[in-house]
């Protein structure tokens, strides 16, 4: 489910797999209830549509606004009320709510930023990794909160957009340490063998400038969709068997409802670590850009 | 295979790996907001916190340290205190021990020079008594003899003069035979 390291053959087998699973459910399924997908209304079948709900302002302008958007703004008002709020009285004996923040602040201090980058560097790219690592946490877990039930990661603006900072912020950074000598030393690392440049140099332009910043993207991204696809799917499940279908298929609705709850709690691991990851493999990046020797 | 999944792709046709322009739009504003704030104000007040923390602990440590060290010195000098009362002591106690022995010395000289003078005055004083004794014997000794002496030859021997002579010449012999008999 979650690929640690930017290989895009994992991803993508990965987020394949996740797919055919999704597909092979859902087919199980339609062959258990095959008259109740789609013509009745009583089965709302998890779709990628969920994520383009209607516009409800500025329709045909940029700055549209629909369901999704209204809770981005929403874990974006969230975050800054909590952090505003929880960092205002900063005491040298901390509270609950201070230690919590505190410990937040610290996993992406200490854990990521200090730890890949180093005191000096980490400190530099601190206000950019700890953006990250909040917006994207926040903006996964609302793919489990009660009513809003969609994760605003799962859109790939959001993600895209990251994804770019963070490859412009690596390459800024790295031309900025090694100016002059960064693509050669990316492009044509030292100690290899001339002749290899033919074929290390075109697998360094597409592993590190192309598969990198897409497979950054879209690893949150597909995480977050197929983990809503899959709630929606067992909890639509759970819906269809308790109030279309009853009967025996109550029994069905049990299993599905069960394994719902337990999915829910597996997408709050799933939100964690993936920002996590989106966050790490940032200071990944900038570490390798920051490297001496590349 | 015709399932919910592509019947709802192929009715409404949106590829989610297109973005929407309100999506990167949003998504900018909301890392533009969340990255000034973090940047400008929550990362500096935390910062400044647990630096201040770090500081606290830090000069705690400091103060402890130098409280230590203040302990240490006194401890130190205490120590050295200690020894020299002891020495001094020690010192004190030889004086003293020297001192009593000099003055046992000095009593038992004097205790001695006492003796002696006893000694020799009791002497002194036996010899005269024996002195004394031996005149008055002598004279009563003679005197006796003579009136003995006196009385068995039936004759006076009035003349002191003579008498006397006979005395002192018997004594002198007696004194003479005691001499030679040793």
């Amino acid at each position: 489910m979650i690929g640690l390291f930017p290989k895009p053959p994992f991803l993508a087998a990965f987020n394949d797999a996740r797919t055919l699973e999704i597909e092979l459910l859902l087919n199980a399924l339609t062959t258990f209830v095959p008259l109740a997908v789609g013509d009745d209304g009583g089965f709302h079948s998890p779709s990628i549509m969920d994520f383009f709900p209607e516009i409800v302002l500025f329709a045909d302008t940029p700055f549209a606004i629909n369901r999704l958007m209204l809770i981005r703004l929403l874990v974006v008002a969230l975050l800054l009320v909590i952090f505003l709020v929880g960092t205002r009285q900063m005491r040298l004996v901390p509270g609950r709510f201070q230690s919590l923040i505190e410990y937040g602040f610290d996993f992406v201090d200490k854990g990521i930023a200090q730890d890949l980058l180093g005191k000096k560097d980490g400190r530099r790219f601190l206000p950019i990794l700890m953006t990250f690592f909040f917006l994207v946490l926040a903006s996964n877990i609302t793919g489990i909160v009660p009513f809003l039930n969609i994760s605003t990661t799962g859109l790939i603006g959001l993600p895209l957009v990251l994804a770019l900072i963070a490859y412009v912020t690596w390459i800024y950074a790295g031309i900025k340490k090694h100016p002059g000598a960064f693509f050669k030393n990316a492009l044509f690392p030292p100690g290899v063998p001339p002749i290899l440049y033919i074929i290390v140099t075109p697998i360094e332009i597409v592993s590190t400038f192309i598969v990198r910043p897409v497979t950054h993207t879209l690893r949150l991204m597909m995480n977050m969709v197929v983990g809503h696809l899959l709630l929606v799917l067992f909890f639509a499940a759970t819906h269809f068997f308790f109030f279309s279908a009853g009967g025996f298929f109550t029994l069905f609705g049990a299993g599905t409802l069960a394994f719902g709850i337990a999915f829910s709690f597996f997408e709050i691991l799933v939100a964690v670590l993936q920002a996590y990851v989106f966050t790490i493999l940032t200071a990944v990046y900038l570490q390798l850009a920051l490297a001496e020797e590349h | 295979m015709l399932n919910a999944l592509t019947l709802a792709a192929e009715a409404e046709t949106k590829n989610p790996l297109i973005p929407e322009v309100y999506d990167i739009v949003w998504s900018l504003v909301a890392f533009a907001v969340i990255l000034l704030v973090f940047w400008k104000v929550i990362i500096p007040r935390v910062t400044k916190t647990l630096d201040e923390r770090a500081e606290v602990i830090e000069g705690g440590i400091a103060r402890a340290e130098s409280a230590q060290a203040e302990a240490n010195a006194q401890l130190e000098k205490y120590n050295e205190m200690l020894a020299e009362a002891r020495a001094e002591a020690g010192k004190i106690r030889e004086q003293a021990r020297v001192d009593g022995t000099k003055i046992l010395t000095e009593l038992k000289e004097q205790a001695s020079a006492e003796a002696a003078r006893i000694t020799a005055n009791a002497s002194a004083q036996i010899e005269a008594e024996r002195q004394a004794a031996l005149v008055s014997l002598r004279s009563e000794v003679g005197s006796l003899a003579l009136d003995l002496a006196a009385g068995v030859v039936g004759q006076s021997l009035s003349d002191d003069k003579k008498a006397a002579a006979l005395v002192d010449s018997f004594l002198a012999d007696l004194e003479a035979s005691e001499k030679n008999g040793k």
